[in-house]
Parts: C-alpha cells; sequence; structure tokens
C-alpha cells in the first residue's frame, strides 16, 4: 500500500510553465478527483504520477510500508484497446493469469463478449472492457484521465457506478481527472481544483455513499464550480 | 451488411459477369485463328497453346522446368525477404540503427534492381547465383520499406499504454508492435511477390539452362510459337498463384482487421 507525495512539484515544456509548486499528498486507497479548465494540466499532472513524464522540479514519492514499486494503471480517455485481440486477451495483458482475466471481466459485466472483437462494441463496452484490463492487474493506484468524458450521460452514470463499486471492492488509490463537476462530487472524497498550473482549492467531500443530490451535495457543487468559473 | 448504399441489385451484380469478357476473348481469339485470319505462326490458338501444355506435361519437361523457376524465385524471395524484413525491423526499432542506414537504403533503392543485370553477369556469370542474387535484390526493398514504415506507423498511444501496463521490450514488440505493424508488412510482401516474378522472367530470358525462361528462349530458336505462349501464361498463372495465397494469408492473420473494416 501506498501514499502519493508531491513536494513543490513543477513541470515546463521549454517556456511554457503547465504546473509549479505542486505539493499533494494522496492517501492509499482515497479517491480523490482533479478538475480544471481545458489546457490547466490536469494530463500532465496524472502523467506525472504514472511516470510518463519526468518533473522539472520537485519530487514524487510513493511511500509506504512496502518497499517495492507501487502498481499503477492509467484509463485513457480513448481506451486504447489491441484491435488485434479479442477482449479477454486484451484483459490479460494486463493480468498475471487467464483466471484473472476472467474474473475482471465478469465483474464489468462483459462476460459473454470474451471472444469478440473490441471493434464490434459499442464506445461505452470499449471502455468497461479498459477498465477490467486496468483492475485485472490488481493495481494499486488507478488513474483515470476522463475516462468517460466520450460517452451519453447514461452510459456514464452506468460507468460511474461501476467504478465506485469496484473501489469500494479493491480499495486502490483513485485518481480522477475529469471536467464534470457533478462526477466529481459524485465519487470523490476529496476534490482538487486546478487552475493556472497551481491547486486553487483543496476540498474534503463529507458525504456518505451512495451519494445523492441533496442540498449539501450541490453546496459543493457550486463551490467548486464558483472556484473554476471565478478563478 | 443491411448497407444501402452499396447493395445494388443490377442483373451484372454477381460473381460470373466479370468473366464474360476474358472468356469471349479466348473463344474469338480461337476462331480467328482456327479459320487463319490470325496465323499461327504468329499466334497460335488458345487450343494449340493447350496441347503443348500436355505435350510437355507428358514428357516432363513442363513440371520441370515449372519447379527449377518456383524454386529459383522462392529461394531469392526468402533471402531478399529476411534481409529487408531484419532491416525494417532494426532501423524501425531502434534510432541509431535508422540514422546509420535508412538514408543509404533510401538511395540504393532509387536504383531499379534490372539495372544491375550487366554488373550480376561479370559477378556470377549466368548460374543460379545470378538470378537468385536478382530476385532477392528486387524483393528486399519492397519489404524493407513496408517493414520499416509499419513499425514507425503503430498507434503511440498504444505503446504507450503497453509502457503504462509495464510490458518488457520483448513483449511490447509481439503484443503491440509487430500485430500494429503486420498490415503493412503484409501489403509489402504482396508488391513483393510481383516483383519477384518479374525479376526471375528477366534473368531466366537472359540467359539460362533451365526453367520456365528458357523454355521460352530455345521454342523461340525452334519458332514453337504454342511453346513461347505457353510459358507466357505459365508465368501469369504463378503470379496469380502467388498472390491467391499471400491474399489467403493476410485474411486469416488480419481477421481482427476485416472485424474493424467491416464497421
Ligand atoms: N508533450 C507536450 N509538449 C508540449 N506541451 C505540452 C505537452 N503536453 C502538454 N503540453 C501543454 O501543457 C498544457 C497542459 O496540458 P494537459 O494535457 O495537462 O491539459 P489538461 O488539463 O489535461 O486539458 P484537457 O482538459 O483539455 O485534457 C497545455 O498547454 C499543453 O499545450
Ligand atoms: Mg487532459
Amino acid at each position: 500500500m501506498f501514499n502519493i507525495e508531491l513536494k513543490d512539484v513543477g513541470k515546463s515544456y521549454g517556456d511554457n510553465e503547465v504546473l509549479r509548486g505542486i505539493d499533494l499528498s494522496i492517501e492509499q486507497g482515497s479517491f480523490t478527483a482533479i478538475v480544471g479548465r481545458s489546457g490547466c494540466g490536469k494530463s500532465t499532472l496524472l502523467r506525472i504520477i504514472a511516470k510518463l513524464e519526468e518533473v522539472s522540479k520537485g519530487t514524487l514519492l510513493f511511500t509506504g510500508e512496502e518497499t517495492k514499486e507501487p502498481k499503477i494503471r492509467i484509463m485513457f480517455q480513448d481506451d486504447r484497446l489491441l484491435p488485434w485481440k479479442n477482449n479477454l486477451n486484451n484483459i490479460a495483458l494486463g493480468s498475471v493469469n487467464q483466471m484473472l482475466a476472467k474474473e475482471s471481466l465478469e465483474k464489468v459485466g462483459l462476460i459473454d463478449k470474451q471472444s469478440d472483437w473490441p471493434d464490434q462494441l459499442s464506445g461505452g463496452q470499449k471502455q468497461r472492457i479498459a477498465l477490467a484490463r486496468a483492475l485485472a492487474s490488481n493495481p494499486d493506484i488507478l488513474l483515470f484521465d476522463e475516462p468517460l468524458g466520450a460517452l451519453d450521460a447514461l452510459t456514464r452514470m452506468e460507468m460511474q457506478k461501476l467504478i465506485e463499486g469496484l473501489w469500494e471492492q479493491q480499495q486502490f488509490t483513485s485518481l480522477l481527472v475529469t471536467h464534470d463537476v457533478t462526477e466529481a462530487v459524485h465519487l470523490a472524497d476529496r476534490v482538487i481544483v486546478i487552475d493556472k498550473g497551481v491547486i486553487q482549492l483543496d476540498e474534503e467531500i463529507d458525504l456518505p455513499r451512495p451519494r445523492v443530490r441533496n442540498e449539501k451535495f450541490t453546496y459543493y457543487e457550486k463551490k467548486i464550480l464558483n472556484q473554476i468559473l471565478g478563478g | 451488411m443491411g448497407d444501402k448504399l452499396n447493395r445494388n441489385t443490377g442483373w451484372y451484380n454477381n460473381r460470373f459477369f466479370p468473366w464474360v469478357l476474358p472468356i469471349v476473348f479466348v473463344v474469338l481469339w480461337q476462331v480467328l485463328g482456327q479459320y487463319n485470319i490470325i496465323t499461327s505462326t504468329l499466334l497460335p490458338t488458345p487450343l494449340e497453346v493447350v496441347q503443348a501444355a500436355i505435350r510437355l506435361f507428358n514428357t516432363e519437361e513442363l513440371q520441370e522446368h515449372v519447379f527449377i523457376s518456383t524454386q529459383r524465385a522462392l529461394i531469392g524471395f526468402f533471402i531478399g525477404g529476411i534481409i529487408g524484413f531484419v532491416l525494417g525491423l532494426f532501423n524501425g526499432t531502434i534510432l541509431f540503427s535508422e540514422k546509420l542506414t535508412d538514408t543509404t537504403i533510401q538511395m540504393v533503392r532509387t536504383i531499379p534492381h534490372l539495372a544491375l543485370i550487366p554488373l550480376v553477369i561479370l559477378w556470377f556469370g549466368i548460374g543460379e547465383s545470378a538470378k537468385v542474387f536478382l530476385v532477392a535484390v528486387g524483393v528486399m526493398f519492397p519489404i524493407y520499406i513496408n517493414t520499416f514504415n509499419g513499425i514507425k506507423n503503430v498507434d503511440r498511444k498504444l505503446i504507450e499504454m503497453g509502457s503504462v501496463y509495464g510490458l518488457s521490450r520483448w513483449r511490447l514488440f509481439t503484443n503491440i508492435i509487430l500485430p500494429g505493424s503486420l498490415p503493412s508488412i503484409l501489403v509489402g510482401i504482396r508488391y513483393a511477390l510481383g516483383v519477384m516474378w518479374m525479376s526471375l522472367i528477366v534473368a531466366e530470358t537472359i540467359g539460362a539452362d533451365s526453367g520456365i525462361g528458357f523454355m521460352a528462349t530455345s521454342a523461340r530458336e525452334f519458332m514453337q510459337m504454342d511453346i513461347v505462349v505457353l510459358t507466357i501464361v505459365l508465368y501469369a498463372i504463378l503470379g496469380k498463384l502467388s498472390d491467391v495465397i499471400a491474399k489467403l494469408f493476410e485474411q486469416r492473420l488480419l481477421k481482427w482487421n476485416a472485424a474493424f473494416n467491416k464497421k
């Protein structure tokens, strides 16, 4: 189990300073959402944590009692399934064995599609396969980079429920980038607003699960939205 | 399937109609020859060509020459194909190797390989190695180019996904890079098969003591027009046959691609 610690992290592409002075510590097993305007550096932050990008400044640490490296997986906005592997084998790519792959295909409810090609599925089903692939490896940390952005409202709600359920079951650390404030408040224990490369708001969401849209819910929604629009 | 745009119910839209023209052509050719409108010393009739084929088949000359030509073609193809594939593989995956050799290969590629014939004859004489060499050189470049481009054009996002999933270099190659470049490699193979037969025809016509090209040149000396035409038909059949085999391979290996294209 791991905590994620970012200390004074900065990232620049040439003269373009995308992130600066990011101090963030994310507890193991928690669910954090990152929201912000387009181009504010959300994906960059995720990519740094996934070690797809180097930091320009500061440090990234994974702390915990274990000495091994954490197992990190990402779900991208596009499904990134391999069109030449059937659905089961796509999932097996992220898994230690075929059994786990099947299990996780069952969890997302697509076991009857195991020997189809990904291109025979709908967009929402593809993202479910991508989720199953990420889960099949029992990740310590699961990063979501707007994986539901391209889905219709109904499928989105279904996927949110699925993600929430699986997170409660498997207790991986979740980091969700989204531009949908409602989605953030619905899923996360904590919402972080990034603007102009710095953290502008860091809000605990103190609501019981499963969450319903009550007064308190809308209070959080408004607060976060105001921060994004006003900042 | 329920694709209204592509469905055409015209009487001509079936499997047999495209064959009408070739059949009319052959029948016309036969009739014109039979009534001596075309003299058979200029062009034998289709029936005469078939009879020549049967005659040579019975003496087993036909099988022997076809076998030798096919053997040359395949040996040259495998040598050239493997060299082209390995070069494409290295240059597609290792930047150092690409920077070192790609420009040179692209330069050499612009030389038509058949222009090497005088040189090849000086080096190898007109023996087996000359023919195999020409085929190999001709086959090498299309396979190289398509392997190289295929690898270079594999979706970077999929490779990135693979590295997030902790795939080793080898598994990244076998699971993502190779299957991703396979469609392009297969296009290269089909194209190279055409080049293979063309190179062999030229090489065998210039000098050989066996093979289809030898059949053609010796028949020409004795004015056996039926055999000359037969050799042309043989090359055509072999070319078509290798293309069909390659296509079958393609369909087997790219089943996922068919599913993709149907959408
Ligand atoms: N590889 C790169 N090279 C140069 N600049 C980059 C690179 N990747 C991102 N950037 C820049 O960094 C900034 C932040 O990009 P990022 O993808 O993190 O935004 P985002 O918050 O995820 O936006 P969106 O919500 O639209 O996905 C942008 O201005 C972008 O132009
Ligand atoms: Mg982004």
